[in-house]
């Protein structure tokens, strides 16, 4: 029967990382295979094509949409300025010319005679990909992007809002149970990601935004905050888009939640250091979580992948709750029993017995708990 | 050669699970034996679909064997054996599948509501999700629609518009935006975007002109060839072959997987049985039921990220389906709550709860999608919460499962007073005669009594309506095994696929506080229930499965039945694992201000408190949850 728990969100004091940097078409690459990067070097540039502007010529020369193809003074693939007559049409016995003057720079696309529209295409739009985080080029996908390569202290997110920035951490709360609260922050920490406790509130997230923080890592948010923040109810969870002055990640979930001592600590022993971090999250089809990712010094030949290990659950795994009751409480596997069991919802499902912290034994869903990677 | 088929393998590959069932014919039925999973293996490391279904048909064996059957085996040297010879193989493998994303389509059309709307009933018909309409009057711009269409990459368009002999121009125009789109498709580069052209005959040559070097141009017959009538199975044959060929040949290990669904048909040689997309499989089924059984259906499945819901209704059996892309109960739960609001959730739960404690929950639930309700208040929470997405799906259905608009008819006496005009919902509560609920929230309730609840809540059912759940969603399965065999499928329907909840007595009417809505009388096995049921009520009679009980109802107060106002009914109603239930609660139509449209509701009380005691008596009748959680 297959695994029905949910393998833990990676936290790491130093692993290899490999990112790709790819282009949304293909372009050029500007880096070569070796080259060392810092996270706002640019690695590959392309042009996405322009926007088409239709112009219906027809209509603007009060002719038929037959007659258009004659009357067109620019040919399909010609190119055209701003305000240059595209199209032209003489009336009144030849005294008057009537003309149509492209609202575009571009080329002509396409000229129709069945509806008389003119399609104009603008000048491509560059497009350029930055290395994101510090490290060095360790593959070329050919014409499409790189990869890239360092040793990293690294977080993985359950949520997050913003796209992708770098910053300095700085710690705002002295535990991982604290309150982030408006008081805590003032200018020192503008362009740094601020680390908070077991809440952000929308106050505080005001607060950073108006002293040029670059972003948030808490716990959790109370989801009537993130509504107002963003002016909307959040439908189904593909985030990473939003342009708010701030990229924001959360650790936990929603409501109050510790942060986990583990990142918490983390993040405190890298104070100062400087992070890249994103809140890109998509939940379904390739779940995609917000990350921290922290550079650390590394030699060349550090740069090996370890081998992943198919983890399971076993009796003495660390596990967190993440579900109601004991939502974000730690605790380890005692039992793993193979056959259904009834929960208090009357609900049949795979459980397993796990002793918490105060040496008291629970029962609990598989499919409610994570596992801690070690 | 096999005169009948003996043995049928049937595989559904979903997005996460692929499922297989067997069936055999035992003592001249078809029945199943055993039903297998294993997780789908599109995705990377395993990169192939066909190892997935290999698991999952090795699941099948080992559970065959547990059952006692040892020498049973289906698989040899890593293939499904077709034909069956002794114990080895089966007759017929057969296959839907829904993995990577389903299929994903654009429809385009001249007129939004005319032949808009038709080339998106043969989309959803053929089970594809449609991810926007293009219409010459939707109202955009050119260039947001060449936007759009760039936007979203679809796995191909359905290009309409124009009765045949009508102008050709708008449907040019739209040939126009698609061709300077220029449309890339969502998987693999190597292959045209697949089109296919059902419109006006005559504006065949203009839209070659403007597709045929640029895409992978289809051209069908016209799917509104007269105002007046729908040609859909033309167009939906043709996504149905382009799906094979070109959407799911590029999804990995899919070329392989179409060699392997055969059938030994009893003809010389053995036939290939195309892969079908689920949602159009689950289709085939319900229609291939209805009209067996001569009935009105509503089916529908309620996933983590969609629902779907199923419809046939009116004596020439239209069938349409409709996908609520964002309603679910996991991955989308939080967009049942953006789409309805916290008061339309809370109004079906019998406790009070802070907002901010529901909000956090939902979202909760919405990025650990794989988590389950471990205490009664969070399930209670959540079947609250699939009443609202079936109720929102079921309104999106409704106002798409409509006569043709744009139609002009002779007008009849009768239509004058049945007031009939066109693009008005085919969906009438009243003369449906079954509802079937599949997905996770109503099939895996821990008590039946729940689905039924939440069946009868959201979609609130007039007059009589039998009640039952697909226990492990077998549909899709038995509707492509209808394409080779109907008796096979039809058999194991009924007599394997659904769970009978029972039959749900809704009097339709004004809720009238105080007053004696039904006069009943019912001969249960083992007792009569003669009763006045006054407004207000729930009741439930323990009628078992295949058990039937004569009755006479009759609605007073001006209530109706589905015999007229007052009018007396004289049935059998058939009873299942909950029972009939009777709910006097009135079916009245009122504004819905959330959804902007006048819709139907049943009494509920608007005070908190009362509304509370209210759902607490129902739930306590219904025996939905344990006592102590609604003293």
């Amino acid at each position: 029967m297959a695994q029905a728990y949910t393998p833990g969100l990676t936290i790491s004091r130093s692993m290899i990382l490999k990112k790709d940097r790819i282009l949304p078409l293909k372009g050029t690459v500007v880096v070569k295979k070796g080259d060392k990067v810092s996270a706002d070097d640019i690695v590959a540039r392309t042009d996405l094509p322009g926007e088409v502007v239709p112009i219906n010529i027809a209509n603007k020369l009060a002719i038929p949409p037959g007659d258009v193809p004659q009357k067109m003074v620019k040919k399909a693939g010609d190119k055209i300025e701003k305000g240059e007559v595209i199209a032209s049409s003489k009336t009144l016995f030849g005294l008057f010319h009537s003309n149509v003057t492209s609202p575009v720079k571009g080329t002509v696309e396409n000229i129709s005679s069945i509806t008389g529209q003119v399609l104009l295409r603008e000048p491509p739009i560059p497009i350029e990909i930055k290395a994101f985080m510090d490290g060095i080029v360790s593959k070329i996908y050919k014409n499409e992007g790189v990869e890239i390569e360092n040793k990293s202290a690294y977080i993985q997110g359950i949520f997050g809002i913003g796209g992708e920035i770098t910053g300095e951490i700085k710690m705002a709360v002295k535990s991982p149970d604290s309150i982030l609260t408006s008081d805590l922050i003032d200018e020192s920490f503008q362009n740094k990601i601020i680390v908070g406790g077991s809440i952000v509130t929308l106050p505080v997230i005001k607060k950073a935004i108006d002293i040029k923080a670059k972003g948030i890592v808490a716990g959790g948010i109370d989801d009537k905050d993130l509504k107002e923040f963003l002016g909307f109810d959040i439908g189904v969870a593909i985030t990473g888009h939003e342009e708010k002055g701030i990229t924001l990640v959360l650790t936990e979930g929603f409501g109050p939640i510790d942060m986990a001592e583990k990142t918490f600590n983390l993040l405190k022993d890298f104070e100062g250091y400087k992070a890249s971090m994103h809140g890109k999250t998509q939940i379904r089809a390739g779940v995609m979580r917000p990350e921290i990712i922290i550079p650390i010094p590394f030699k060349k030949e550090e740069l090996k992948v370890k081998e992943e290990e198919a983890t399971g659950l076993k009796i003495g795994s660390p596990i967190r709750i993440i579900r109601e009751p004991n939502f974000g409480k730690i605790c380890t596997v005692s039992a793993l029993p193979e056959d259904l069991a009834v929960v208090q919802s009357e609900t049949k499902v795979r459980i397993l017995k796990a002793k918490m912290e105060d040496g008291s034994e629970i029962i609990i869903p598989r499919a409610n708990v994570e596992s801690i990677e070690e | 050669m096999a005169t009948e088929l003996r043995s049928i393998l049937a595989t559904d590959c979903g997005s996460t699970t692929t499922k297989a069932i067997l069936i055999e014919k035992i003592n001249g039925v078809y029945r199943l034996i055993v039903r297998g999973e294993a997780p789908t293996t599109v995705e990377a490391p395993f990169d192939d679909v066909t190892k997935g279904v290999l698991n999952a048909v090795e699941e099948v064996e080992d559970l065959v064997h547990l059952k006692g059957d040892k020498d049973r085996k289906i698989l040899q040297n890593g293939r499904i054996v077709v034909p069956q010879k002794g114990n080895l193989g089966v007759d017929a493998y057969v296959s839907t599948s829904s993995a990577g994303g389903g299929l994903q389509m654009m429809v385009a059309g001249v007129v939004k509501s005319m032949t808009g709307e038709s080339a998106e009933r043969a989309a959803l018909g053929a089970g594809a999700i449609v991810m926007d309409v293009l219409a010459s009057n939707d109202k955009r711009l050119p260039h947001q629609r060449i936007e759009r269409i760039r936007h979203l990459r679809p796995d191909m368009i359905l290009l309409s518009g124009g009765i045949d002999g009508g102008t050709t121009k708008h449907v040019a125009e739209l040939a126009e935006i698609i061709s300077a789109a220029d449309p890339k498709p969502r998987l693999g580069s190597g292959y045209k975007l697949p089109i296919i052209f059902a419109g006006n005959i005559e504006a065949r040559d203009l839209v070659k002109e403007n597709l045929s070097r640029k895409t992978n141009l289809i051209i069908t017959d016209n799917i509104r060839p007269v105002l007046e009538r729908e040609n859909l199975g033309p167009a939906r044959d043709k996504i149905h072959d382009l799906f094979m060929e070109h959407v799911m040949a590029q999804a990995p290990g899919y070329k392989k997987l179409m060699t392997w669904t055969i059938a030994d048909t009893g003809k010389s040689e053995l036939e290939q049985v195309p892969i079908m997309p689920t949602p159009g499989a689950v289709g085939n089924i319900m229609k291939t039921i209805a009209k067996l059984k001569n009935i009105e259906v509503v089916g529908v499945d309620i996933g983590g990220a969609t629902t779907d819901i199923f419809s046939v209704f009116t004596d020439k059996q239209i069938f349409n389906r409709t996908v609520s892309a964002n309603l679910g109960m996991s991955y989308s739960i939080s967009n049942v709550l953006a789409s309805t609001g916290i008061n339309n959730i809370m109004r079906w739960v019998p406790f009070d709860i802070p907002e901010y404690q529901l909000r956090n929950m939902i979202k909760n639930k919405m990025i650990r999608p794989t988590t389950i309700p471990f205490l009664m208040e969070e399930l209670i929470l959540e079947q609250a919460i699939a009443k609202e997405a079936l109720r929102l799906a079921f309104e999106q259905h409704k106002e798409f499962a409509v006569t043709l608009k744009g139609t002009q008819k002779e007008s009849e006496i009768a239509d004058a007073f049945a007031q009939t005009t066109s693009g008005q919902t085919i969906v009438n509560m009243m003369s449906l005669d079954i509802l079937v609920g599949s997905g996770g929230v109503l099939s895996h309730a821990p008590r039946r009594n729940q689905a039924a609840m939440m069946l009868i809540d959201g979609f609130l059912p007039e007059g009589i309506t039998k009640l039952a759940v697909d226990s492990i969603f077998m549909m899709p399965q038995l509707g492509v095994l209808s394409t080779i065999s109907e008796k096979a499928a039809t058999e194991v329907f009924n007599k394997d696929c659904l769970i009978h909840l029972g039959t749900c007595v809704a009097p339709k009417g004004k809720y009238k506080e105080g007053k004696i809505a039904l006069h009943s009388k019912i001969e249960l096995p083992d007792r009569v229930y003669e009763e006045d049921i006054k407004f207000g009520e729930m009741v439930l009679l323990k009628l078992g499965v295949r058990q039937n009980a004569k009755a006479k109802l009759k609605p007073l107060s001006g209530l109706d039945l589905g015999a007229g106002r007052n009018t007396e009914v004289n049935t059998e109603l058939s009873g299942g694992v909950v029972g009939i239930i009777i709910d006097t609660r009135g079916r009245e139509p009122y504004y819905d201000e959330v959804l902007k449209k006048e819709t139907m509701r049943m009494h509920l009380p608007d005070d908190k408190s009362e509304r509370i005691k209210a759902l607490r008596k129902w739930m306590r009748a219904l025996e939905v949850y344990p006592k102590n959680k609604l003293d």
